[in-house]
């Protein structure tokens, strides 16, 4: 089968681990080969972490440098800074709620409006979807569910061969009860910013 | 009832390559584990951590590496089967007692499970452990995805048992973070107590009987040898003429390679799953069948140079190249793609590039490097200290979360090589130079490598201030517990160790405890070191913002905000402190109220009092 390749970068804290696992269980339940790796470590203490979830006939479970189908960002700095992974026909899904790195307040460096950051994205980039995930989160009822959102938006986005019930079933079963409803609320509005 | 506890043969389960170690190890009738936790080794005796609660399986997070290796490796000596995980280094600190197991013998299986970290990604080396297999002169297995990793630990604790020898279990970062599908085979009951049937000349390594062993373990190697030749572990695929050998995750990128450039027909690969001893017989085989070959291994060319010697000393003239072939290199991890340049590179075939997007004229991106959290501790007690002993102080530092001093605006990490360095370094520097030394280290560090320098440090009548930072948990690896921590909200129960004793014990006459979100009073006893002639050590006390909320050890305070009233704007907190609960607005400094954990450190630093708690 046709492979896919899949990067999801996000600021430590927003959820990237969960969802490139909920993808891994919806592929396995309908039977998809897959892969995921993830870089953990000292990425955690407010770092960038990344994941990458590989679906068909690939072994390798990292994407080199302009080898990613689908790039799903959770913060646009994180986003722009990812670029090396896309080629122009990489389908790019960004968050477009800032999260400032410390080093903006101490005065190292500043954080470029997002406007510039999507312009740059869209010079470069053939589809670019942004939208902002952190506002539908909160909609949704749950701040920390922005990764349920980006889900959404990635199978919203048709990219890939899996689809939304694979996905919700995934999340039904794997993510907790207490937070069941907002998370699948998160992920058909970020279904529905995409459509 | 933990997953990897699934009585389920047969199914497939969404696993993390360490989660399949661990259940490997489960389906091998694991009966004792220890270790002392190191990234990317981590999440397996995390695992087993969880699953002793349940299950007889006897498991300890031992002070450090070596003592892990000498526990675990005398419960496989009385007949246990028993998993030592470590990270690379960590097998540096076991090395010693592992040196002589492997002359000892085991009679229970006893597999090390060692996570290599090639890039680095949370290690300060990237040694190649598998160089210990040599020299141990114990077989070295290397699986490439997750089922592997579940089925060749089970392997690994057979191969023990018949060998009688530790095996070490070779992974890598990638590896151990790896996430697939694993098909479960069925658990087995592990052993509880055994009898220990004593045998002097075999357990007690005298020069006499360690001769005698010498010549043992050289037999049990060429054993091993034989077996390896045998082994489903190692594969001939294919049956091209074009030659690849490889291991571990490369055998991946190698996979994929093949069938991107579409030369899966003219190739055979031989995939070394159990690389040492090295299968000589099978490793001819191939080069019969083969014109020529590349060796794709991250790190050192180890089987490179074996297969080249081999090559020489059996008058074989073809040619082997690995390293320097393409962008392969002994730095860092490998990647698909590198691997696929490589291959094209040396058979001569096109290799399409992907069109790499421009990235000139972007902006200058501000950088996000990892951080102390907001209501760490560790600030509190690096701002203290700066305070009294500014910029001209050096400042030895350790291994753990507190690492991240090193960045600005604190600056206070000056020399690291490894666990335990910062309190003989600050022997060394104290020695070495007449300048003032403070050293930084963790509370579980001060336990795995920490007492030995401070009583030399003593012993010497070296002069310095050691900082130990009691936070509770060993943060870094994932909040494992240590001999200081209160065990009981974790559901284990373990004695408690007073770090306060032992630095009284080791001769310390110079000792503060403090509370670091005290302020003004850490400032003064850290005053009283700067004055004191002879060796302090300051205990800082205070638990982990974030373990202490995830084990509700820690009540949720209310968040501060900036009273902008007040406030004329010096900014001294956002400067002196980085919380990264602080950020700027326009030129005003504002608190993040979800990130503040309240711990009041920035109020104490504001000379205008304009930080103040949110009322409601």
């Amino acid at each position: 089968m046709e492979t896919k390749k899949i990067v999801i970068i996000a600021v430590g804290g927003q959820g990237n681990l969960l969802s490139s696992r909920l993808l891994g269980e919806a592929a396995l339940s309908k039977k998809m080969p897959f892969v995921i790796s993830e870089i953990h470590g000292m990425a955690q203490r407010g770092g960038i972490v990344e994941s990458a979830v590989l679906l068909g006939d690939v072994s390798s479970p990292i994407v080199s440098a302009g080898e990613s189908d689908v790039f799903l960002g959770f913060e646009p700095l994180e986003t722009l800074r990812g670029l090396g992974k896309c080629t122009r026909k990489t389908v790019v899904i960004t968050n477009t709620t800032p999260l400032p790195p410390f080093t903006v307040a101490v005065g190292q460096g500043s954080y470029p409006p997002v406007d510039e950051i999507l312009d740059q994205l869209r010079a470069r980039i053939d589809r670019v979807i942004a939208f902002d995930g952190t506002a539908l989160a909160a909609e949704a009822g749950n701040p920390l569910s922005l990764n349920m959102v980006m889900l959404g938006a990635l199978i919203g986005s048709e990219t890939i061969p899996l689809g939304g019930e694979d996905v919700k079933n995934a999340i039904s079963t794997s993510t907790k009860k207490a937070f069941l409803d907002s998370n699948l609320k998160a992920f058909d509005l970020g279904v529905a910013a995409v459509r | 009832m933990h997953k990897l506890l699934t009585d389920a043969p047969g199914k497939e389960m969404l696993l993390l390559g360490n989660e399949a170690i661990a259940r490997g190890a489960l389906e091998a009738g694991l009966s004792f584990s220890a270790c002392y936790p190191g990234t990317p080794s981590s999440e397996i005796p995390q695992q087993f951590f969880d699953i002793s609660k349940e299950t007889d399986l006897y498991f300890e997070y031992s002070t450090n590496e070596k003592v892990a290796m000498e526990v675990g490796g005398t419960a496989a000596v009385c007949g246990l089967r028993t998993m030592v995980t470590v990270k690379l280094v960590g097998l540096n600190v076991a090395a010693d007692p592992l040196m002589t197991l492997a002359y000892v013998g085991v009679k229970g299986g006893l597999v090390i499970v060692n996570a290599d970290d090639p890039s680095m990604f949370s290690s300060q080396n990237e040694q190649d452990n598998r160089y210990y297999a040599r020299l141990a002169g114990i077989p070295l297995l290397e699986p490439t995805n997750a089922q592997e990793m579940k089925d060749f630990t089970v392997s690994a604790f057979d191969l023990s048992e018949e060998l009688e020898l530790p095996i070490l279990l070779r992974t890598t970062t990638r590896l151990n973070h790896v996430t697939g599908g694993v098909v479960l085979g069925e658990l087995k009951p592990g052993k509880s107590k055994v009898v220990f049937q004593k045998n002097p000349s075999q357990y007690v390594t005298m020069p006499a009987n360690a001769r005698n062993m010498h010549k043992v373990l050289l037999e049990k190697f060429d054993r091993a040898q034989k077996i390896a030749e045998k082994s489903p572990l190692n594969q001939i695929i294919g049956d091209g003429r074009w030659g690849i050998v490889t291991n571990g995750v490369s055998f991946n990128y190698v996979k994929d390679a093949l069938s991107d450039l579409g030369i899966a027909h003219k190739v055979s690969i031989l995939k070394l799953g159990f690389s040492w001893p090295l299968p000589e017989e099978l490793c001819l085989k191939f080069m019969g069948q083969v014109d020529k070959i590349l060796v794709v291994e991250e790190l050192e060319p180890l089987n490179e140079r074996e297969l080249q010697a081999l090559a020489q000393r059996k008058g074989i003239n073809k040619r082997i190249e690995g390293k320097g072939v393409g962008a392969l290199s002994r730095l860092l991890e490998y990647n698909p793609g590198m691997v696929r340049q490589a291959v094209a590179e040396h058979f001569g075939v096109d290799c399409p590039m992907p069109e790499l997007p421009d990235l000139s004229g972007l902006p200058d991106l501000p950088g996000r490097p990892p951080n102390l959290c907001a209501g760490c501790p560790h600030r509190a007690s690096f701002y203290a200290v700066k305070e009294v002993y500014g910029e001209d102080t050096i400042y030895p530092n350790d291994i753990g979360c507190y690492t991240l001093g090193i960045a600005p605006p604190f600056n206070m990490a000056d020399f690291v090589i490894c666990m335990g360095s910062s309190v003989s370094s600050a022997c060394g520097f104290s020695q070495a130079t007449d300048q003032k030394v403070v050293g930084f280290i963790g509370d579980s560090t001060f336990f795995h490598s920490g007492i030995t320098g401070l009583i030399n440090g003593v012993h010497n009548n070296q002069k310095f201030t050691l900082v130990i930072l009691d936070n509770g948990t060993t943060a870094m690896t994932g909040y494992q517990i240590n001999p200081g921590v209160n065990t009981d909200p974790l559901g284990v129960d373990r004695t408690r160790v007073s770090i306060e004793d032992i630095v009284r014990g080791c001769g310390v006459k110079d000792v503060h405890v403090i509370k670091p979100f005290k302020v003004n009073k850490s400032i003064e006893a850290i005053k009283a070191t700067k004055a004191y002639d002879g060796i302090s050590v300051i205990i800082s006390e205070e638990m982990c913002a974030l373990f202490g909320k995830a084990t509700k050890q820690i009540k949720k305070a209310r968040p501060f905000y900036i009273n902008h009233e007040k406030c004329k704007n010096h900014q001294i907190c956002v400067q002196k402190l980085a919380c990264p609960a602080m950020y700027l607005d326009g030129d005003r400094v504002e608190i993040n109220k979800d990130l503040c954990t309240g711990c009041m450190v920035c109020a104490q630093t504001c000379p205008e009092n304009a930080i103040m708690p949110l009322k409601g």
